[in-house]
């Protein structure tokens, strides 16, 4: 089985909105080693201008993990999941998430790339509110292994 | 209550903030259940063996996530002023189940323009760098 280079330019359906809860932001931010106050404390998110707690860098990836999951589960698109390996990750904001946030996820597959045996495929998941504007971009490349390596 | 670096006292390849961070199979299970990512390859050393691997492994995004928080610190605590983040995963972070693991952290700044910085981040483990390309852009007008 090898990627279906026909999904570059596919977008799936938009995702079930996630509600960003609290202590699932607290959670998180623990997980990654984070100290600050913002992400722990409703009270020092307050006082430094944001509605609670604000997630940490990294969390649109709970969100974008359910576009990827679209992706891994589409069988046209070929991709073996015990072959996966995670090439690079990017999250590019508008404006930071923060606890209440209601987040809807978009993906489109925007390039497929064959590397010395290798398939390269880079997905790309646009996140909004609950009013549809934009909030972060979470861009991620898959390395799939090829059947000889 | 936070108070952000001095945006005038910035040059291209100061060092910005350095730190390590100790990792035990905890820390791994923890982002797990944070993240949903429930790969066994970290946290079953029986599963990370039958596909090749030295160990059991930290997640790239657990690395990813902890890497930049030494620049949060130095922003004062405002992760909100990150408008960007990338890395790419150069090699993995094999944790020990007794003595766990070390990652060391040293932020510099890489750019500077009129609305902020690109903070660059050198992340090893045993001497080598397991990220690649890893950066942070944060606002900070001048």
């Amino acid at each position: 089985m090898s990627v279906n280079p026909e999904i570059q330019g596919r977008s799936y359906p938009t995702t079930e909105p996630y509600l960003v809860g609290r202590e699932k932001v607290r959670e998180f931010s623990r997980a990654v080693l984070s100290t600050s106050p913002i992400n722990l404390d409703p009270e020092a998110a307050r006082a430094a201008g944001y509605a609670d707690v604000v997630a940490p860098p990294t969390f649109p990836v709970v969100v974008q993990e359910h576009t990827l999951a679209q992706l891994l589960g589409d069988p046209d698109a070929g991709i073996d999941f015990s072959r996966v390996v995670h090439g690079d990750q990017r999250f590019s904001y508008t404006r930071p998430i923060v606890a209440g946030d209601e987040l809807t996820a978009t993906m489109t597959v925007t390039s497929v790339k064959s590397l010395g045996g290798n398939s390269m495929v880079t997905a790309s998941s646009e996140i909004v509110d609950a009013s549809g504007a934009h909030v972060v971009t979470a861009i991620s490349t898959l390395v799939v292994r090829g059947d000889e390596s | 209550m936070s108070t952000l670096p001095d945006r005038s006292a910035l040059a291209v390849g100061d060092v910005v903030a350095e730190s390590s961070f100790g990792l035990t199979r905890d820390n791994l299970v923890r982002y797990a259940g944070a993240s949903g990512d429930f790969n066994p390859i970290h946290y079953r050393d029986d599963v990370a063996a039958s596909v090749g691997l030295p160990g059991v492994l930290a997640h790239g995004m657990l690395t990813m996530g902890f890497a930049v928080q030494p620049v949060v610190e130095w922003l004062g605590g405002d992760s909100g002023k990150i408008l960007d983040y990338q890395v790419r995963f150069t090699r993995p972070v094999v944790v020990d189940p007794e003595t766990g693991a070390v990652v060391s952290v040293t932020a510099k700044v890489g750019a500077l323009d009129d609305a902020g910085a690109r903070i660059d981040l050198t992340v090893s483990y045993n001497g080598q760098t397991v990220l690649g390309k890893a950066q942070a852009v944060i606002a900070l007008p001048a």
